[in-house]
């Protein structure tokens, strides 16, 4: 008996997954546990393992094409088995995806608007768009959301659904804007002449980013703390530790340590927001923003409250490593309890970051520089100067609290003994 | 204005065209010494005298037959029918006469009838008494089909019917005789083929008609609870049927829920939720629901006879789904 192969959640905050190669051909017997394919999901490339038995009689979802959780990939059977209509009707399921002809129908809209001279051109390219999709194109959508998306100009296929089936309702074209696309062409960006714009394609990766983002922006209310910190004590610290490393530890686990410390005494910030009441959090679970290029993930190390310096960098070595290979697992980069982010290496003085749920605040850490202070003697002296901006979630620290914690690991990092007291 | 029952506001309806024109004369099983077998025609005969009330044998199609007879001679007759399952016995003279006159005489006849009586399911009466079968005079060019679930609409449609020149079958409900409303003391009518909105709202249309228009309501109340603004629109008429009172809803609410306590096959819920399909097409932003009743003879234990009909909690489930709400 043919069964449908579905996409399943491989992370925690999946709802759409990219199949970046099918490791079985059709033909290809399949145990349970063997891997079918490698999925790109939200943050991570990961294994597909087979939960069924049998065949591999049929891939629907090609490499390339990404597909919404609960939508069918492949059709696992017996030999020989006809699956026509299985097919026909996984084909039917829709797909908030697009696969190459439909990314070069997107592509191709602005071209044949700017190519039409007037308002009926405009209004005939619309037209066409909104019939390709009812005939049968892979975008389920109402009827009125579609008239609605024609009026304004929205290309539907780039609407994600929420309906049944991933069907386009009213209230998702409604609240659409270009900027929180969720669904993306794969295929490779078009060349094209200079001046001439440009869409791109929105991936899975970079549309959990925009939604995770916005989400926290504008349900914490957001403040921010800015404390200037002399760094010639910290980083006196570190050139003593790592003469006696062979592998020297980043200045990033100091960081991570100091935070650490500073959240030990001040747990009321290690904390997040949950609806009904606040989680205050037992294990000391930091992320650091690490930048891929295509996008940013939080590889969190965990309990650092009781970590020393090596251990923390060492983990960290570790997991920036697997971050750049998209090889992180979904445990590894959620749940952070405080986050972050150090823009410091672009020369960037100071800045302001955005929460990082479920924590309820984060670090911005700008670069260390050479200023101009005035010491304890009322002296003009030249110290080595870093600013770090804290965001605080204020539904979960009140401003005092933000600012006890936030002295607190000034102190720490200008005095790097106080981790003693 | 008085506080009425559907029963009344008939009886009154009744007494007054008979009152008004003498050609209007009533007959049926019952109608007469009996007041009626739901008391619709109570006192009529002492009123009226036995040539304009007339007790008729038990025979559905002889007494049919004769009142189409009549009518197409020059009386107005208002024909009983004790339940529309036992009207089965005289469809042949409604539709094959009555519904066929004036087409096959080219104009020459009028068949000026009214035929009247409870329909649907009332309770405990197994399946061959609790049948809605508006669908099948709903299916007949020729004829005119209308009903009514309050008071003021039975009595103003009633008279309106008498009054008109064509065969009228107006469906009913047992369950809904003992209800009451305000009908206004001055006299009125209420012109055939209109819809009536009963219930202003915003977000979703609920069409329906007859008996279930009451749970309508309570859903409509239940879904404002939910913070949803239901439109109740009471068809009324179902031949000829005010589908620009439909589209004009639904326009509004871009979404449609349809109630018909009939089966759903070839029905006039079915009808009504194609109409809006195709001709609100473009303004829909979800599929049609029918809430209807299940594909099967009724049965007689009282739970699944209660189970097969729409209920309030079949139509808020059906308005859910279309609201995008699960």
């Amino acid at each position: 008996m043919a069964e449908k192969v579905l996409m399943t959640a491989l992370s925690p905050t999946m709802e759409e997954g990219t199949i970046v190669a099918w490791r079985k051909k059709e033909g290809d017997s399949v145990s349970s546990g063997d891997v079918l394919c490698e999925v790109e999901t939200d943050k991570a490339t990961m294994d597909y393992e087979a939960t069924q038995e049998g065949v591999l009689l049929k891939i629907i979802r090609g490499e390339g094409s990404s597909s919404s959780v609960g939508q069918t990939i492949a059709i696992l059977g017996d030999k020989g088995e006809d699956v026509s209509s299985i097919v026909e009707e996984a084909k039917a399921e829709g797909s908030s995806s697009a696969d190459g002809s439909e990314a070069e129908e997107t592509a191709a809209a602005p071209e044949a608007k700017e190519a039409g001279a007037g308002k009926s051109a405009d209004d005939r390219e619309a037209g066409q768009s909104g019939h390709d999709v009812s005939s049968g194109g892979p975008v389920k959508s109402s009827p009125l959301a579609r008239k609605i998306a024609a009026d304004r100009g929205i290309d539907i296929a780039q609407v994600s659904g929420s309906g049944p089936g991933g069907r386009v309702v009213k209230a998702d074209v409604e609240s659409f804007s270009p900027r929180s696309a969720g669904t993306a062409a794969s295929s490779a960006p078009r060349t094209v002449a200079a001046g001439e714009d440009q869409k791109i394609p929105v991936s899975g990766k970079r549309a959990v980013i925009a939604r995770r983002l916005a989400e926290s922006k504008f349900s914490a209310p957001h403040y921010y703390l800015k404390s200037s910190v002399k760094m010639d004590g910290a980083m006196a610290a570190r050139t003593q530790l790592n003469k006696e490393l062979a592998d020297k530890a980043g200045f990033n686990a100091f960081l991570m340590k100091f935070v650490a410390e500073a959240l030990k005494r001040h747990p009321d910030v290690n904390a997040g927001w949950q609806g009904d009441h606040i989680m205050q959090y037992g294990s000391i679970d930091i992320g650091l923003a690490v930048d891929l290029g295509n996008g940013l993930i939080t590889p969190i190390v965990r309990n650092c409250g009781n970590k020393g310096v090596v251990a923390i960098d060492d983990e960290l070595k570790v997991l920036i490593k697997k971050a750049g290979d998209g090889k992180l697992s979904p445990e590894e980069y959620t749940g952070a309890t405080f986050t972050i982010s150090n823009l410091g290496s672009f020369g960037i003085e100071e800045f302001t970051a955005i929460i990082n749920p479920p924590g309820a605040a984060i670090l911005a850490v700008g670069s260390i520089a050479k200023s101009v202070v005035v010491n304890d003697q009322d002296e003009i002296d030249v110290a080595q100067v870093m600013k770090m901006t804290l965001s605080c979630d204020h539904r979960v620290i009140d401003g005092a609290a933000g600012g006890r914690f936030l002295f607190e690991l000034k102190q720490i990092i200008e005095n790097p003994v106080r981790v003693l007291f | 204005m008085a506080e009425i029952s559907i029963r009344d506001a008939l009886n009154q309806a009744l007494d007054e065209e008979m009152a008004r024109d003498e050609r209007v004369f009533l007959l049926g099983e019952e109608v007469g010494e009996y007041n009626g077998a739901y008391k619709v025609s109570r006192g009529l005969l002492d009123k009226y005298g036995a040539p304009r009330v007339l007790d008729t044998p038990i025979a559905e199609l002889g007494f049919t037959g004769l009142a189409v007879g009549a009518a197409t001679v020059g009386l107005r007759p208002v024909v009983e029918w004790m339940t529309f399952n036992f009207a089965l016995l005289a469809l042949d003279q409604v539709i094959n006469n009555a519904a066929k006159m004036r087409h096959m005489s080219g104009g020459q006849l009028n068949v000026p009838i009214v035929f009247r009586g409870p329909n649907g399911p009332a309770e405990y009466l197994s399946s061959q008494h609790s049948q809605a079968l508006q669908s099948l005079f709903v299916h007949i060019p020729g004829l005119k089909v209308a009903s009514y679930a309050t008071p003021y609409d039975a009595k103003g449609i009633l008279k309106s019917a008498i009054r008109d020149d064509n065969p009228v079958v107006l469906i009913e409900s047992e369950m809904a005789y003992a209800w009451t409303g305000e009908v206004p003391d001055e006299e009125y009518t209420i012109p055939l083929g209109k819809a009536d909105v009963k219930r202003e709202g915003s977000d979703i249309t609920l069409i329906t008609y007859s008996k279930p228009l009451r749970m309508v309501l309570e859903a409509a109340s239940e879904l404002e609870s939910m913070g949803v603004s239901a439109e109740v629109i009471d068809l009324r008429s179902l031949r000829p049927l005010d589908e620009e009172a439909i589209y004009a809803s639904v326009r509004k609410t871009n979404r449609a829920v349809v109630v018909d306590e009939s089966w759903p096959m070839a029905s006039v819920g079915s009808h009504v939720a194609w109409l809006i399909s195709r001709n609100c097409f473009d303004v829909l932003d979800a599929q049609v629901e029918l809430v209807c009743s299940e594909d099967v003879p009724m049965p007689y234990n009282h739970r699944m006879e209660l189970a097969v009909q729409p209920s309030v909690e079949k139509i808020i489930d059906a308005s859910k789904r279309v609201l995008y709400m699960e």
